[in-house]
């Protein structure tokens, strides 16, 4: 890639926006695809990909037809409220950013394919698997990890729930869904049990703790714990 | 020393319901598990693996990766002229400074092999061959020609599991780092005591160099026993390169090498008389592990059928290893002999409830312990409203079945040492070298103890998780709450006994006069001679009380038994089931936490829906690969996929009095079976081999009639 001619780089651009607006303008976006599904962890699902939404809005999307990488570039951050200035090859996720270079490994690298939630963060307000979005189209955004929803010495009321519902075993899959959780209940204050069922198949448990995370989401959602 | 168990009414934290105390850690995402560990200086660490089921390495050579930037250290894993046997075989492994560095290295690592003929599927022994098949002893009990020839109603089928994987949400692997001569592991294994001198070994160092640390893991299910070939390697990277080396496996080689739970298909006949006594059982089981041949599962299984005859056919496969899989062997030997005796219950006209009542006889030791649970599991789940003979009468495509399963494990205590701690400052802890998987154990150590000090939960520490403290069993077969939960009990009763002799005196009583009550040491029957735990604990001057125990047989017990019902809805133009309830009685003697035993159950039915309905291990023969080493097509269960759930445990009188007994497996065992049961309830036909796909479920409708 790297010592491809500067006129092949832009077709590969021109190729990969093409590819990108038809498939927004077929209709039928991969979110829409996991809409319609309802088995086996593709249920409907809160947490939502990012896709041409972050470019659009990234603080420092590239100008058409400009060239980045793959050296690294500079990349800002904004995590947790904190602003963090990286030198980052534009292909390094935004999962990878967080966990390896600033040591917030309560985001889980698991399936790396946008598929188990285990990655998931809140950017913008909006739930997003990290292991699937650039940090580079990160930029510009809020974004939030399960870090940042308490002080070290306290308990976010949401996690305070998975506790007393013990809707967590081995627990790694259990930060992606604390984050899921509060991105659904941030839009749905008032969560019924279907409800839940309905918006959380987009993260995946091994140890089986669902039966715990439908009772700590109404018990959250009680106590107004969608801070 | 009086060690037993106190007697329910004297119970402040065992048997209640407690929150697991690792829970706010985990919830706030701030635990660190191994894949977590960032340590000044780390590198990334990778492995190169086979691409091909079965090939001779003819030349590695990692030149190239050696000069792409950030790689610091390459280690060969596997030497060249020797056979791999499945793809996903490691060869290489390599260090860099980045996760995307350590990729493009290892990229251009060149490998040449001389390919070799590969098999992959078991559906067959006689497709197999004889080159990949190996027969295992044939055992005859009783007469079992005789008894089929007198048999009133005879059933024959195909039953099965295919292979599945473990699938661990934290993948194996681990952060190896040096000082000296002395190696720390951040590892995510089920072995803390047990690993440091497999590791150790492979990279010549003795076992109490290599310091073991986990204190959370992200799941094992069977499948982290051992330190395994990347821990060496992890550990030859970190010695050559100088720095800690972290490499935890990517998700497609976790699913293609990590574990396989063995498939188990079998060729049943089952007869009986018309009454329903079971009478006679043969069956011709097969199935695959990998290249070498596991032991036969004992068919059939909980019933001891008087005549049988049973035989079992390895069949040697290109498919990755098998591990151990939460319960080896029993779930698949339940959906296989649960299957055959719905079947033949049906043919009867039978109720199966009342089936397997007629039959409790032969289940051994746990009879009475089965008919209880039947009879809270058809209250619970209001079994005689639910339960119709076979095949849904209803006119829509939507058909609705119930099903029955029963299921045992041993769960004997495993063995390990507790070192407990009393401080003349009046803090204590306890410290074991046990691992907890998420399953509780160190909330469970934390009860024992505060109940035996009489004090509350958050007044003891627990140290476990390190290999330095007390050796500790690995945590496999449900072994682990049995040994730590005894070990505890042991090892405080030891030294709060200690401490009676310290102050008995000076409450004018000797030391067997006094117990240790809601902080207090006091003398029994006179609660006003007392001495709070702190004021007790400060005669102890300047050095603590340090006692030990082990794992008592006193305290604990084996063999479990559990009844599981379900409810389906079978869309039979989709082929697709939804588990509607699961109802779960379960027993596993002396409950330390109900909370978190509970949850235990839970995630046992789930991860059972998760095995009957959609995880399969696919493998291709053409090219001999896993063809889905990933999480959207290796399937598990979602929130909304699992139904309505209810568990209970069998507790009180009959129960509490065995002692502890191991929890993880046995609950895992029945789902297979009994949702199997239940979907040929509602369609009338038996869908085999679990998983019961979409695709099985329309095949199984097109073939009709029994299977």
């Amino acid at each position: 890639m790297s010592h491809k001619a500067p006129q092949d780089r832009d077709k590969d651009v021109k190729k990969k926006r093409t590819e990108l607006e038809d498939s927004s303008s077929s209709g039928f976006s991969r979110r829409d695809f996991i809409k319609g599904t309802g088995i086996a962890g593709v249920a409907v699902s809160a947490t939502v990909l990012l896709g041409d939404e972050v470019a659009k809005a990234a603080g420092r999307a590239p100008a058409e037809g400009e060239w980045i990488g793959p050296e690294a570039v500079d990349v800002t951050l904004r995590v947790n409220g904190q602003t963090h200035k990286l030198q980052l090859q534009p292909r390094v996720t935004l999962l990878d950013a967080l966990r390896d270079r600033l040591d917030l490994t309560g985001a889980k690298k698991v399936c790396d394919r946008g598929t188990c939630g285990a990655c998931t963060v809140i950017v913008d307000g909006k739930a997003i698997y990290s292991c699937t979005t650039l940090a580079i189209d990160a930029q510009g955004r809020d974004i939030q990890t399960i870090e940042g929803l308490a002080p070290e010495s306290e308990l976010h009321p949401l996690s305070q729930a998975f506790v007393d519902n013990d809707a967590q075993q081995c627990g790694f899959c259990t930060p992606g869904f604390v984050m899921a959780c509060k991105a659904y209940l941030d839009h749905e204050p008032k969560p019924t049990y279907e409800g839940v069922q309905q918006s959380l198949g987009g993260n995946l448990c091994r140890c089986g703790t669902y039966m715990g995370i439908r009772h700590a989401v109404l018990q959250a959602a009680g106590k107004g714990g969608q801070s | 020393m009086d060690y037993k168990w106190p007697p329910a009414d004297q119970r402040v934290l065992i048997g209640k319901r407690i929150s697991r105390l690792d829970g706010p850690w985990k919830s706030s995402g701030r635990v660190k598990y191994s894949y977590d560990i960032n340590r000044p200086g780390l590198l990334y660490g990778r492995m190169v693996f086979s691409p091909h089921a079965h090939a001779k390495v003819t030349k590695i050579d990692t030149s190239e990766a050696e000069k792409m930037p950030g790689v610091k250290a390459v280690q060969i894993m596997f030497p060249e002229g020797k056979e791999v046997l499945w793809a996903g075989q490691e060869i290489v492994a390599l260090a860099a400074e980045t996760e995307d560095q350590v990729r493009d290295a290892a990229a251009k690592v060149r490998i040449e092999y001389q390919q070799l003929p590969h098999f992959v599927l078991d559906e067959s022994p006689d497709k197999a061959g004889a080159q990949y098949t190996k027969d295992l002893t044939e055992k005859t009990t009783g007469d079992p020609a005789t008894a089929f020839g007198q048999a009133e109603v005879t059933h024959q089928g195909r039953y099965g599991a295919t292979v599945i994987t473990h699938c661990c949400l934290e993948s194996h692997g681990q952060v190896a780092e040096w000082n000296g001569d002395s190696l720390t592991v951040w590892a995510s294994t089920q072995n803390v005591s047990g690993i440091g001198g497999e590791i150790g070994q492979g990279v010549g160092v003795p076992g109490n160099k290599v310091e073991v640390i986990t204190p959370v893991m992200g799941g094992g299910f069977g499948s982290k026993f051992a330190g395994d070939a990347w821990g060496v390697a992890c550990a030859q990277l970190a010695k050559k390169a100088g720095r800690p080396v972290k490499m935890m496996l990517e998700r497609d080689q976790e699913l293609m090498v990590a574990g396989a739970r063995p498939s188990i298909h079998a060729d049943v006949k089952v007869a009986a008389k018309k009454d329903g006594t079971l009478i006679a059982w043969d069956s011709h089981s097969w199935g695959t592990g990998g290249p070498a041949a596991p032991g036969a599962p004992p068919l059939p299984y909980v019933f001891k059928i008087p005549n049988s005859r049973v035989k079992h056919t390895a069949v040697l496969t290109n498919i990755g290893p098998e591990r151990a899989w939460r319960a080896p062997n029993h779930p698949q030997m339940c959906v296989i002999t649960m299957g055959a005796l719905d079947d033949l219950a049906a043919k009867l006209g039978m109720d199966p409830v009342d089936f397997f009542r007629k039959n409790l006889g032969i289940t051994g030791e746990r009879a009475k312990t089965y008919d209880e649970e039947l009879t809270k599991a058809s209250e619970l789940f209001d079994w005689k409203k639910k339960w119709h003979p076979r095949g849904d009468s209803g006119s829509g495509p939507i058909k609705r079945g119930v099903g029955l399963s029963i299921h045992t494990w041993g769960g004997a205590a495993n063995n390990s040492n507790c070192s407990a701690t009393i401080h003349p400052d009046g803090s204590a802890e306890v410290s074991m070298a046990t691992q907890d998987l998420g399953v509780g154990t160190r909330t469970v150590v934390a009860i024992v103890a505060a109940e035996t000090f009489g004090l509350p939960l958050e007044a003891v520490t627990v140290n476990i998780g390190d290999s330095k403290y007390p050796a500790a069993g690995a945590s496999g077969g449900s072994t682990t709450v049995g040994g730590v939960s005894s070990a505890t009990r042991r090892a405080t009763v030891a030294a709060v006994n200690e401490l009676f002799d310290k102050v008995a005196p000076s409450l004018g009583a000797t030391s067997d006069q006094l117990e240790a009550v809601g902080g207090q040491i006091r003398v029994k029957g006179d609660p006003a001679k007392s001495l709070s735990w702190k004021q007790a604990c400060a005669k102890l001057g300047a050095t603590p009380i340090t006692a030990t125990g082990k794992t008592s047989r006193d305290l604990t017990s084996a063999n479990v038994g559990g009844v599981q019902m379900a409810e389906v809805a079978v869309d039979t133009e989709t082929g697709i089931v939804r588990v509607q309830k699961i109802v779960a009685v379960q027993d596993c003697g002396l409950v330390i936490d109900v909370k978190t035993a509970e949850s235990q159950v839970y995630g046992a039915l789930i991860m059972g829906v998760t095995y009957a309905l959609y995880e399969e291990k696919l493998m291709d023969q053409q090219t001999g690969h896993c063809l889905n080493p990933n999480m959207e097509f290796y399937k598990l269960a979602g929130i909304g996929d699992v139904g309505e759930l209810v568990v209970h445990m069998m507790t009180g009188p009959g129960y509490d009095d065995r002692g502890v007994i191991g929890l993880g497996e046995p609950p895992v065992v029945s789902p297979g079976a009994v949702i199997s049961n239940a979907v040929a309830n509602a369609i009338g036909v038996r869908v085999s081999p679990i998983p019961m796909t979409p695709e099985r479920v329309l095949a199984a409708l097109a073939k009709g009639g029994q299977a």
